[in-house]
């Protein structure tokens, strides 16, 4: 699947968008921090919740938990939010 | 008091600079009269604090958040010219539920541990928590005597009651006669003491004004700005606080409101304070509006460092070359600090921005730097060669 990668974390990518797979929302983020160390932690906190102003969309809808199921033909966009001056 | 001479570091000084919008370094000629300015690093990015390990003269260790992302540990071995992030930064347990777990907002204060153990440093955080790592900043595991204390949430108070940022673990002073006996100032919190490397901690804080807590005697719940021990006399402890400036003598085991002695109309309200190295008896502070609401800004606007020789019984203001009036400096707890050589250079910087320098002990101020970012933190080191 696609993994939109927003400015905030292409230091870690070096490319706007990823391939990616894995079954849930949470195994697609793992694979990435395999791929990127230490990208999973800057967007998802030690309790395992998405950072305040981080988004996370999956195809046109936002999620809220890393267990929701994805699939190879889905689009998965990365989001940092607006987060003030 | 005898005074031990502390040598003075061959090369040149350069100041490590925090700010809300990246990191920079300010380099000095060896005079200390001329200063370049270089940087950023990483722009854009919230830095708390940078230090450089006075063990090895070479590693730089950054704490970093942003707007957006999560909080990290920097490291640069090339004085700045490139930075790794840790493999694991600090971070506490995952919890069984998600609703009780707690996550790192960002890393307050970094601190290297003792000379005798390389490769070990010290992170406070907010909320209130304690890190180690052993192998030089790569991994950080929580102090569990600390973090995992079951007096923790009750010293530091409810999360919901902290102050604006979350509240921090700001202070950390290892007795250099013994990497065990540390002591960590916390903001909201107080001051406690460990005589066994963390595992266990005391409340250090009698004597301690709380006029914000119901119960002024209280052991705990306290707010000290900054904490230090002298490195000479390690059992001279000084502490800016939200109510006042103390001293304790720590045999004596009781805080004494040395800021009573500041003059009446600047008071003893600060962040910052900064003792010399050499001489357990002299420090240096930065008083700020601690009147009614609180503008954290100059007294009267007329910007003054103030100076005590004599343990805090008299206080001299500093303020050649500050702005006579209409300066509104706000000068955070760790943007004001001293080098080690002689005669001591003093630096501070302020919210809006300026990086100013004394290179004779507080008589004459100079700006060095404009139009920087707020300033979270000034940290003068000198790299090996």
């Amino acid at each position: 699947m696609n993994v939109m990668i927003p400015s905030q974390l292409r230091s870690y990518t070096h490319a706007s968008r990823v391939e990616c797979s894995g079954a849930t929302l949470g195994a697609v983020l793992d694979e990435l921090d395999r791929r990127y160390p230490g990208l999973r932690f800057r967007i998802i906190d030690e309790q395992d919740r998405i950072r305040q102003h981080i988004h996370i969309f999956i195809n046109k809808e936002m999620t809220l938990g890393l267990h929701q199921p994805v699939t190879d033909a889905d689009e998965i966009r990365i989001i940092g939010a607006l987060s003030g001056g | 008091m005898n005074k031990p001479k502390i040598p003075i570091k061959d090369g040149n000084v350069a100041l490590l600079v925090g700010t809300r919008k990246g990191g920079f370094m300010l380099r000095s000629s060896h005079s200390r009269e001329k200063w370049k300015l270089e940087g950023p690093f990483m722009l854009g990015a919230i830095v708390h604090n940078i230090i450089l390990d006075p063990r090895d003269g070479r590693t730089l260790l950054m704490a970093a958040s942003t707007g957006h992302l999560g909080p990290t540990i920097f490291r640069s071995s090339d004085q700045g010219g490139t930075w790794t992030e840790a493999a694991r930064p600090p971070a506490f347990p995952k919890a069984d539920s998600e609703e009780k777990g707690e996550a790192v907002s960002h890393t307050f204060s970094l601190w290297p541990g003792h000379v005798d153990e390389p490769g070990v440093f010290y992170a406070g955080t907010a909320p209130v928590g304690l890190f180690r790592s052993e192998d030089g900043g790569e991994t950080w595991d929580g102090v569990a005597g600390f973090n995992e204390n079951p007096m923790r949430r009750t010293w530091i108070g409810p999360a919901e009651f902290a102050p604006p940022g979350g509240g921090g673990l700001h202070s950390l002073q290892i007795d250099p006669r013994d990497p065990a006996h540390m002591y960590i100032g916390c903001s909201m919190g107080g001051v406690f003491e460990s005589l066994d490397q963390g595992r266990s901690w005391q409340p250090l804080n009698k004597g301690c004004e709380a006029d914000f807590l119901p119960d002024p005697e209280a052991d705990f719940g306290h707010d000290p700005h900054t904490l230090r021990i002298h490195p000479l006399y390690p059992d001279v402890l000084y502490q800016q606080n939200h109510c006042g400036i103390y001293r304790m003598d720590r045999e004596d085991g009781y805080w004494v409101r040395i800021g009573s002695n500041m003059p009446e109309d600047v008071g003893d309200i600060g962040f910052p304070i900064v003792l010399d190295p050499r001489d357990p008896q002299r420090v240096w502070v930065f008083p700020m509006d601690g009147t009614e609401i609180w503008p954290r800004t100059s007294p009267k606007g007329k910007p003054a460092v103030y100076v005590s020789t004599n343990g805090g019984k008299n206080w001299v203001s500093l303020h050649k070359g500050l702005p006579a009036r209409h300066g509104y400096f706000t000068v955070k707890r760790h943007a004001m600090n001293a080098d080690r050589q002689a005669p001591l250079g003093i630096y501070f910087g302020t919210s809006g921005g300026q990086v100013w320098g004394s290179v004779d002990e507080g008589n004459r101020w100079r700006k060095l730097v404009d139009y920087l970012p707020e300033i979270y933190s000034i940290v003068p080191v000198v790299f090996a060669a």
